[in-house]
């Protein structure tokens, strides 16, 4: 029975690391400040979810496990509303999202300044 | 197992905080910053199970708060200038 939480919330703690360790390259190599808010929401709330759902399995039921439970909570209650607020605001202050530049061409819509174009 | 998830969540904190150094406009470093922050609470519960003294919770629940609040005090500083209202 042990060995079957300790598999199980290794494979949870594995499955976190490899999320966060691919949002980051994301947050990385995304064009764009709307197309980056993807990775970070994923950070902020799948990574985060699995790190505290394996550590929570290895706690058993003590204090410790309401503490994460809460920490839980927390990050799922305002991980994604910081994230809607930093997009609404980018929004707001006037800036454009990203096109992929052939698309720009073929459309003659006269939007044919393709911002940071080598990335 | 501890130790590699430590290990992958600092190595990812790397490419957060170049994303915040390079970003070119300021919400890219707000969003990389709020990042790294949930980043450093999980870093803080991972190394409080590895040191095997998980007592360091508290903080990391503390830090979850003063990190949602400083993204968006960031933010109305960036977008009005001011956080108060001095009327």
């Amino acid at each position: 029975m042990i060995l079957v939480i300790d598999i199980l919330s290794w494979t949870l703690l594995a499955g976190g690391s490899f999320i966060i360790l691919t949002g980051s390259i994301g947050l990385l190599r995304m064009p764009d400040f709307f197309t980056r808010t993807h990775p970070a929401g994923m950070i902020d709330t799948l990574g985060a979810t699995l790190i505290v759902g394996g550590l929570i399995l290895q706690s058993g039921f003590t204090q410790v496990t309401i503490k994460l439970v809460l920490i839980l909570i927390l990050l799922f209650l305002t991980g994604p509303t910081a994230t809607h607020a930093v997009a609404q605001a980018a929004l707001a202050s006037g800036l454009k999202p990203w096109r992929r530049p052939h698309e720009d061409q073929s459309q003659t819509d006269g939007n044919h300044a393709p911002h940071e174009e080598d990335r | 197992m501890f130790a590699f998830a430590a290990a992958a969540i600092i190595l990812s904190m790397v490419f957060s905080l170049i994303r915040a150094f390079y970003g070119p406009t300021v919400f890219d470093r707000i969003l990389a910053v709020n990042v790294q922050g949930t980043k450093t609470v999980l870093v803080i519960a991972v190394i409080g199970f590895l040191t095997g003294r998980p007592d360091f919770l508290d903080i990391a629940l503390v830090y979850v708060l003063i990190n949602f609040i400083g993204t968006l005090a960031a933010l109305k500083l960036f977008k009005y200038g001011r956080l108060g209202d001095d009327s």
